[in-house]
């Protein structure tokens, strides 16, 4: 189970807690991580301005890995949305494949397909499985309620993305319960985080994001739960300028999903970076059981639950 | 005499280059941030700064510093270790040169009194220095002109630089390969030296030089008998051996001087060796004299921006400081390209051919900002474009073998480019992400202004928007509009909308607002609609496309398949470009 780890712009920037905790959490896990250096953006930004620079960023990338013989792991969703739009454009539109790599041959590289783009949900959900997740349990959180928050570009569009039902998609939910949380059902789990529009239109971004922390908090949930740097960056620092400039009340903290697997997991705070948020996330300690026996017990329950559902 | 005026002018233009170099450093404004601190407040800033710095703990951060990325340059190493051994063997290389060979008469034979140019170990130390700095040509060579690496720029400034070194070394190496060879040099050693008068013991000793030291003579080839060898050795112990090491020691010349043969005997007759000298001196003082205003200056800049950027925090730093290093900063940029390899978006530059893309060549853009040259709108725009793409991802600054803070700069500069008022439509793409999170620094700039102006600048393109209230006439305004949505193969599907509004219904951008319409213009089915009656200007000119937020709702819902979203991204481009085109006529 080897990947080259996707990191894009915005991680190794503005939220290596991010990283740092995925890297903890896949080494216990038995996933292989691979660094290509050469890696460069993945277009998304520039597809509004250049349909071309979008397709040819990707495409390096994807090429790149092709060169390196490894399936690519995003930890962005906003990554992962190019890369499979990429990739799916270089299998389908000829002409444009030859284009690119007519650009691309100019360094030595080309892309034809074949190689798997996937996100960090979908590896533990679908390579590492629930199951082995479940063994590297140390303890479990008990009383604590996650708004899983699945982000607009793994979900959509779902013919190119293919991560999950896009209409009812539960990946995200099994993940955040094998920890022993509970995922809350919440009216704009599937809506846009509202980062799309931060620094162009704030006032717009804002509404959408607000609009997701008022219907978080009203279906009871602790936290928000994210699985990409844009996503969580709205949550937690825009949330932050939310809070200051609009006066409301719609608090709720965003954590990133690695670094909630990786307290179940017994991993030290400091590598999995809690501090680093911009919204305080230190009270989730105090919803984590810490026996052991006490974990297997509400785990086996919880598999017995899943079972029968 | 000649030496002493040249190198007395070659020092002064030097010294005053310097002065004014170093005084840019406080007079030029770079970015937004700089604005409105005089020089003065900048000076005193800076001289509190270095004294507080250097009374201060820190001082033992800044020998790391010095030892490790100074003098071992171990930035560099991390980097790339090819470039790493190319800037140690050019930079050592000719700091040694320097201090024992052109300083000599300053540094080594007042360190050594026993020395000698022509004496073993400095003899031979010499051309091992010389070779070093040849090896280290050679890889900067082979780097920039054989070695492809992609997007590696090479300017004139680098073109000067290998060439000014290269004459330098390349003449030093070929006078002391004639000089060894010279006859008329070693005709006037003897006579001065040898005391000698007898013909016989003359041959001898000349026999003993052609044989042993290389000499060229015209009376005498070799192969000689042993005894006229052995007495010539004993004249030469006697008279030259104290001065004179065997001259295979220096071997690059020694190389040149094999090479030449006895056509060494015409270049002598022809001066070659004075010839050769005044080249090499001139070179040097050339170099020397030209150095404060070539690339050559990062032997100043670049410790001081190594050394500075180590003890300076963006936090803490009075913004008077801030100003003057980002101005220094400047002239620290060796052109080296390893930001422009690193770089996140320099893919970019193979389809969006502007070079201020690339952190390299952006430094160039900041240096005439900087000095305040006068630019023409299309080239403030054009330098805007590239330095405001940019993902913000901070590789340039990490891999910065000087340590500029290259991030800090774009950022300054991109601010102060954009409240000049000329539109910037990257504004209107997610790489305002970073200015978002950054608003809250953006305390001398107008946070709103470039957006709104982007929109207006496409919309002021867009006629048919000015007449919102009358009857649109339905013929296409652009027959080309329909067809040239093609990029992806996707986007051509607008065909197929029937007008059930899914799209807008779903859509989350639209039901954020009471009246969607009055803020967003055409809504998305009302887009796909425009796109169907190839009205281009209502589909280019809706703000619903910048307020798109992409979340693909619409396609996913389109219960004909219609791929809003994809059709969306590409209105975006075009109307993009129809404004660019408009303005660059």
């Amino acid at each position: 189970m080897n990947f080259a780890l996707f990191l894009g712009c915005t991680i190794p920037a503005r939220l290596s807690q991010y990283e740092s905790s995925s890297r903890a959490v896949l080494g216990k896990l038995g996933v292989g991580l691979y660094d290509i250096e050469e890696f460069n953006c993945c277009g998304y930004p520039l597809r509004n301005l250049s349909f071309k620079t979008f397709v040819l960023s990707s495409a390096r990338n994807l090429a790149l890995a092709q060169k390196e013989d490894l399936n690519v792991m995003a930890l962005c969703k906003c990554c992962y949305g190019s890369l499979r739009k990429v990739d799916h454009l270089m299998k389908e539109n000829a002409p444009l494949r030859e284009e690119i790599n007519t650009t691309l041959e100019r360094e030595g590289l080309r892309y034809e397909g074949g190689i798997e783009v996937r996100h960090l949900l979908s590896v533990l959900y679908h390579q590492v499985g629930i199951e082995s997740i479940r063994e590297k349990m140390e303890r479990a959180y008990e009383g604590l309620k996650i708004a899983t928050h699945y982000g607009c570009h793994v979900l959509r569009p779902s013919q190119v993305v293919q991560f999950d039902d896009p209409v009812a998609p539960s990946i995200f939910d099994q993940l955040v319960e094998v920890t022993g949380a509970e995922s809350v059902d919440w009216a704009t789990k599937l809506e846009c985080c509202g980062a799309p529009a931060w620094g162009i239109n704030d006032d717009l971004s804002m509404d959408l994001t607000q609009k997701k922390l008022k219907d978080g908090r009203q279906s009871g949930a602790d936290y928000l739960c994210a699985a990409c740097p844009y996503c969580h960056i709205q949550f937690d620092t825009v949330q932050g300028a939310i809070l200051s400039q609009r006066g409301t009340d719609h608090r709720l903290p965003s954590i990133l999903y690695p670094q909630l697997l990786g307290l179940a997991m017994d991993i030290d705070g400091e590598v999995l970076g809690l501090e680093m948020n911009q919204v305080p996330i230190d009270g989730i300690g105090g919803f984590l059981s810490n026996e052991r026996s006490a974990v297997s017990n509400q785990l086996s329950a919880g598999s017995e639950e899943t079972d029968s559902g | 005499m000649f030496l002493s005026i040249a190198l007395s002018v070659a020092l002064a233009i030097f010294g005053i280059g310097l002065v004014y170099k170093i005084s840019a450093w406080f007079r030029y404004t770079v970015g937004i941030d700089a604005q409105g601190i005089p020089p003065s407040a900048r000076v005193s800033a800076a001289l509190r700064g270095i004294l507080l710095t250097a009374f201060g703990a820190e001082i033992l951060t800044l020998l790391r510093v010095f030892f490790l990325d100074v003098i071992l340059q171990i930035r560099v190493l991390r980097e790339d270790a090819l470039r790493w051994l190319m800037h140690i063997c050019i930079y050592g290389g000719f700091m040694l040169l320097l201090l024992m060979h052109a300083l000599d008469g300053l540094v080594t034979s007042r360190l050594f009194p026993d020395y000698f140019s022509t004496l073993n170990p400095f003899m031979f130390l010499r051309d091992l220095f010389g070779a070093l700095v040849i090896v280290g040509l050679a890889i900067a060579l082979y780097r920039r002109f054989i070695l492809k690496v992609p997007r590696l720029m090479s300017n004139a400034m680098d073109h000067y630089a290998i060439i000014i070194v290269a004459v330098i070394m390349i003449s030093g190496i070929v006078l002391e390969g004639t000089k060894i060879a010279s006859y008329s040099s070693y005709r006037e050693m003897v006579e001065e030296y040898s005391g000698l008068e007898d013909e016989g013991e003359l041959r001898s000793l000349e026999a003993y030089w052609v044989e042993k030291y290389g000499v060229v003579s015209p009376n005498l080839t070799g192969p000689f008998d042993a005894e006229t060898l052995e007495q010539g050795r004993e004249f030469h112990e006697m008279s030259c051996g104290e001065c004179h090491s065997r001259p295979q020691w220096a071997f690059t010349g020694y190389g040149v001087t094999r090479i030449m043969g006895s056509a060494a005997l015409w270049f002598d007759r022809a001066g070659m060796p004075a010839i050769l000298w005044y080249i090499h001196i001139l070179a040097c003082l050339v170099g020397l004299a030209y150095l404060p205003f070539s690339k050559m200056f990062h032997i100043v800049a670049s410790p001081v921006s190594l050394l500075v950027n180590a003890v300076m925090d963006k936090e803490k730093s009075a913004p008077a400081n801030i100003a003057t290093r980002q101005a220094m900063e400047l002239d620290a940029c060796t052109h080296c390209g390893t930001c422009t390899l690193r770089c996140s978006v320099g893919i970019a530059f193979e389809e969006i051919h502007n070079v201020n893309i690339l952190p390299s060549e952006k430094i160039a853009s900041l240096k005439a900002l900087a000095a305040d040259q006068q630019l023409s709108e299309r080239e403030l725009r054009i330098i805007q474009e590239g330095v405001y793409l940019c993902t913000n991802c901070y590789r340039c600054t990490v891999a910065c073998p000087v340590g500029i803070n290259l991030q800090d700069l774009w950022f300054t500069v991109r601010e102060a480019l954009l409240q000049k008022g000329y539109p910037e439509f990257l504004v209107l793409s997610p790489l305002s992400f970073y200015r978002g999170l950054m608003r809250e620094d953006l305390v001398n700039a107008d946070y709103s202004r470039p957006l709104t102006r982007a929109r207006e600048a496409i919309v002021a393109h867009c006629d048919l928007m000015k007449s919102r209230d009358k009857a649109l006439p339905l013929t296409p305004t652009d027959r080309g509009f329909q067809g040239g949505l093609s990029l992806s193969a996707q986007a051509n599907t607008f065909s197929v909308c029937f007008g059930c509004e899914t799209c807008t219904t779903v859509c989350p951008v639209v039901g954020n607002y009471d009246n969607p319409k009055e803020v967003l213009g055409l809504l998305p089915h009302q887009i796909m609609h425009a796109c169907g009656l190839g009205v281009r200007d209502l589909a280019y000119g809706s703000n619903m496309l910048w307020d798109c937020i992409t979340c693909y709702q619409c396609q996913e819902q389109c219960p004909q398949g219609v791929c809003v979203t994809d059709v969306l991204y590409e209105l975006k481009n075009l109307a993009i470009n129809n404004v660019k085109e408009k303005l660059s006529q």
